[in-house]
């Protein structure tokens, strides 16, 4: 009779009474959840691509692993000797827990088990809240509640959709594991180390939906559940005394089952009460509220602000969250470099494959210098990427018609676009500087020569500047000449990345090679610095963003 | 007094074309300093395109425009002074509170009344403390009025303004811009509903695929079309279905109902009372029928003229049914 209340009754003042058929409480209890069945369906097509390519991604990842780990650590010796080695790095500890099995297997689920797991969590909150709020939000499910539809099918297509796409990828990992040659017990516990948390952030995502009134807010506190989760668990693996913390964390689950090691079954026991366990909570909530509003009201902004005066004001208010967000990630990525440069020693473990790969990305000098000229070509890459998200940020607000209230006003178009380019151009500057001082000052903190190693740190990332800039005035001569093409930058920095990373590897020819800016970049510090090509990538930058205002200036404003 | 000086917008040949579509055809517009010009036609006639070419956002392939005595596209930012825009499909900034939204339009266009902002919050019972995407479409419009109102502009420029707001709203919102003609303002007021067109223009324009196709005082307009009118008669006098201007005729026995062409109305009196007149009702026509006249059938250019018998009865008459 509770669990009946709970899902259909009218009950609180926030209670609808959408299943008040007189035919009784079991009819209104199947009522409430009538055509989750054709909903299902719905989100399917919907999400189709979407979890397909995730789908896809994730159970490539981890299987493709078993074959590129068996090549890298051909023999025992050299497996025991990566996990000797890592085991004491704490910066990759913090990523991807202890080893707990020096077994092939063991391995990849040291290596992915853990940021896989991430990973598909992920896909169930963007997947849950995109089902869920977002369809609130934009008045869809309002649209589909007046029709026959139980009060809780939504919620429940939702789920089931997203714990159906978690179990896939569970089930193919493992299938994929053991036809590789892997123990079937060890290969289905790692399936549940990705599907398990990955169901739990399901449901939390669920009750995310329930609690707030916006999408993103709700996408946002479910990825600070995450970002909880994973942070429980690192430091549960790295500082000693503290491993209940890896307990509190539904990601640290996932691990103590401990796939290939010690093969924990029991651990399932929480994955599956939490997933659970949450999702009742979300159906509990969900029967105390109102279509189109949140368990907690709706925040309220200011009603009056002196500071919006400016484009610039304006900019600055649309993209500090994001740069804000960025800039967390390039501290870590930062600490990350820095922590690794002191261990290369340790970490490489006298692999000479390893050291082989690392010198074809890094080029030749110390291994030390190698890593730090590796790990600031990422950083050049990843400013990119925000240079071109900032700048694209531009086409967006023309094509959601919010540029031309603001060029109807007393704006030049200069004055306009000037606001987004300041972020777009200094953005990726100080996502590198902020990278560069954190990898000088642990680098440094280790080494003892905190002069050389602050310099090593800087310049590494500094010198992708101009080529990241290239990038973003690419994103900027699109957006005012073609902005319906626009997004081809991202395109831009794909065919970098690739030939970035994969090039020296497929021995691609120079001139394949140098069609990305970052290949003309002097690898600091492993090789000496040379101006010219530096000066000339600024050089091309500074061209593109002059096209692009110049290009702006003249066209049509999009609607 | 307003007549001696320049129009506040005229837009003479104005050609623009997105690809293989013509949106604007060789479009003519004038609207008078200090008076209330109504913007008609259906979605897709080049209403809003013709605004964005007045604001600057398109540039127009061919034609002359001024606004306020400049070039809308050269001298846009200082034009832009002068004037205010609603847009008629508002968007806001998801994670910017309607009062923010209504400051940094009103300060980018160089400054607004905060007496006036915070009176008219009021009238329009907006809450400005809510975030962009917290607002319902008649909400959004609010916060786009509110900023277009409190700021202190000679020109509005309003481009479906009311077509999210409630009737009470509405009637607030026809109060105000009356306010803001009484002040001396000019208004181009781009709508597709007649009745507040009727309610508050001075003169209306009526757009059709991109042209102008009719403009003048509604007294003009009405002027070129049809009164209706409903008469008992002791006897229906010959000679009234012959009759050169009258259309539609219906007689049940002593009561006759027809529609005749403004300048026919006289000699239709006089028949009419020839037969004995016992009572009357006329009706003038509406701006519906003009409308309709100019977008019921599916007649070329060109049609709709008095004379023109065999256009449009048809929609003029089920628009009558309708009201009755």
């Amino acid at each position: 009779m509770t669990s009946l209340t709970a899902l259909g009754g009218p009950k609180g003042s926030g209670g609808r009474p959408i299943t008040g058929h007189p035919d009784g409480p079991v009819t209104a209890r199947s009522a409430a959840l009538t055509g989750t069945g054709t909903l299902l369906r719905l989100g399917l097509r919907r999400e189709r691509i979407s979890l397909a390519i995730w789908v896809y991604a994730i159970c490539i990842t981890l299987i493709a692993s078993f074959p590129t780990l068996s090549a890298l650590y051909p023999d025992q010796a050299s497996r025991d000797a990566i996990a000797g080695g890592i085991a004491g790095t704490p910066a990759f500890v913090v990523m991807t827990g202890p080893v707990t099995s020096t077994t092939l297997g063991g391995l990849t689920a040291w290596r992915y088990g853990v940021l896989g797991a991430a990973a598909v969590a992920l896909m169930a909150i963007l997947t849950v809240v995109r089902r869920t709020r977002a369809d609130e939000e934009a008045g869809r499910t309002e649209l589909l509640a007046a029709g026959v539809l139980g009060r809780f099918a939504p919620l429940a297509a939702a789920l089931g959709l997203v714990w159906g796409a978690c179990l896939t990828i569970g089930v193919v990992v493992a299938a994929g594991a053991v036809v590789t040659g892997q123990p079937v017990a060890g290969s289905i516990l790692l399936g549940a180390t990705l599907a398990g948390p990955g169901m739990v952030f399901g449901s939390i995502a669920a009750v995310a939906a329930q609690l707030v009134e916006s999408a993103r807010a709700a996408t946002g506190l479910a990825g600070a559940a995450l970002a909880v989760a994973f942070a429980l668990r690192a430091v549960g693996d790295t500082i000693t005394g503290a491993g209940f913390a890896s307990w509190l964390s539904p990601i640290g689950w996932g691990q103590k089952l401990a796939a290939y090691g010690a093969d924990r079954w029991w651990v399932l026991v929480p994955l599956v009460a939490a997933a659970g366990a949450f999702a009742a909570w979300a159906v509990r909530l969900q029967s105390h509220r109102d279509v189109g509003l949140g368990v907690w009201p709706a925040r309220l902004g200011r009603a009056t602000n002196p500071r919006m005066r400016s484009p610039l004001a304006l900019a600055a208010r649309l993209q500090r969250g994001s740069l804000i967000g960025w800039s967390i990630g390039f501290l870590a990525l930062g600490a990350m470099t820095g922590a690794m440069a002191t261990d290369t020693g340790t970490l490489l473990a006298g692999n000479a494959k390893l050291t082989e790969i690392m010198h074809q990305l890094g080029g030749p000098g110390g291994l030390t210098d190698v890593l730090l000229a590796s790990m600031g070509a990422i950083g050049g890459l990843l400013a990119a990427a925000y240079g071109i998200s900032a700048m694209l940020r531009l086409t967006s607000e023309e094509s959601a018609e919010r540029a031309a209230p603001v060029l109807a006003t007393a704006v030049d178009r200069r004055r306009y676009l000037a606001g987004h380019l300041l972020f777009a151009l200094a953005g990726p500057g100080w996502l590198l500087l902020v990278g560069g001082v954190l990898t000088g000052l642990l680098y440094g903190a280790s080494s003892g020569t905190m002069g050389s190693s602050m310099g090593d740190g800087l310049s590494s990332m500094l010198v992708q500047y101009p080529a990241a800039l290239v990038l973003v005035g690419l994103a900027a001569a699109l957006h005012g000449l073609v902005p319906r093409l626009a997004v081809l930058a991202w395109a831009a920095l794909g065919v970098s990345l690739l030939l970035g990373q994969l090039g020296p590897l497929l021995q691609l020819p120079r001139a394949a090679m140098d069609i990305s800016p970052f290949a003309h970049v002097p690898q600091l510090p492993s090789v000496p610095m040379s101006w010219t090509p530096v000066v000339v990538l600024a050089l091309v930058a500074a061209a593109l963003v002059a096209i692009g205002l110049a290009g702006f200036r003249r066209r049509d404003l999009r609607s | 007094m307003t007549t001696t000086l320049r129009p506040a917008i005229e837009m003479s040949g104005i050609v623009k074309t997105f690809g293989p579509v013509r949106a604007l055809d060789h479009l003519d517009l004038t609207v008078q300093t200090g008076q209330v010009h109504g913007f008609l036609g259906p979605n897709g006639a080049g209403k809003s395109t013709a605004i964005r070419v007045l604001l600057g956002l398109l540039r127009a392939d061919a034609g002359t425009a001024r606004l306020l005595g400049g070039d809308p596209w050269r001298d846009a930012v200082a034009l832009h002074r002068r004037l205010a825009y609603v847009p008629g499909d508002v968007n806001l900034w998801p994670n910017l509170s309607g009062g923010e939204v209504i400051d940094l339009l009103g300060r980018l266009r160089g400054g607004l009344d905060i007496r006036r902002r915070e009176e008219l919050i009021e009238r329009f019972e907006l809450d400005p403390r809510r975030k962009g995407r917290t607002y319902s479409k008649g909400n959004r419009q609010k916060v786009a009025i509110v900023a277009a109102l409190a700021s202190d502009v000679e020109l509005l420029i309003l481009d479906e303004p009311t077509s999210g707001l409630d009737p009470l709203m509405e009637a607030v919102f026809q109060d105000c811009i009356n306010a803001e003609k009484e002040r001396g303002r000019t208004v181009l007021l781009s709508s597709h509903i007649l009745s507040e067109v009727e309610a508050l223009c001075d003169r209306v324009s009526i757009i059709r695929a991109g042209a102008v196709v009719e403009s003048g005082t509604l007294a003009e307009l009405r002027h070129l079309t049809r009164t209706s009118i409903s008469a008992e008669l002791d006897s229906v006098p010959s000679g009234l279905s012959e009759m050169p201007g009258v259309h539609d005729l219906v007689s049940e026995g002593a009561r006759v109902r027809f529609d005749v062409d403004s300048d026919r109305l006289e000699d239709a009196m006089r028949l009419l009372l020839s037969g004995g007149l016992r009572g009357l009702t006329s009706q003038p026509p509406t701006l519906e029928e003009l409308f309709l006249r100019h977008y019921g059938t599916d007649n070329d250019s060109g049609d709709g003229y008095p004379g023109d018998a065999a256009v449009d009865a048809q929609p003029a008459a089920a628009m009558r049914a309708d009201r009755s």
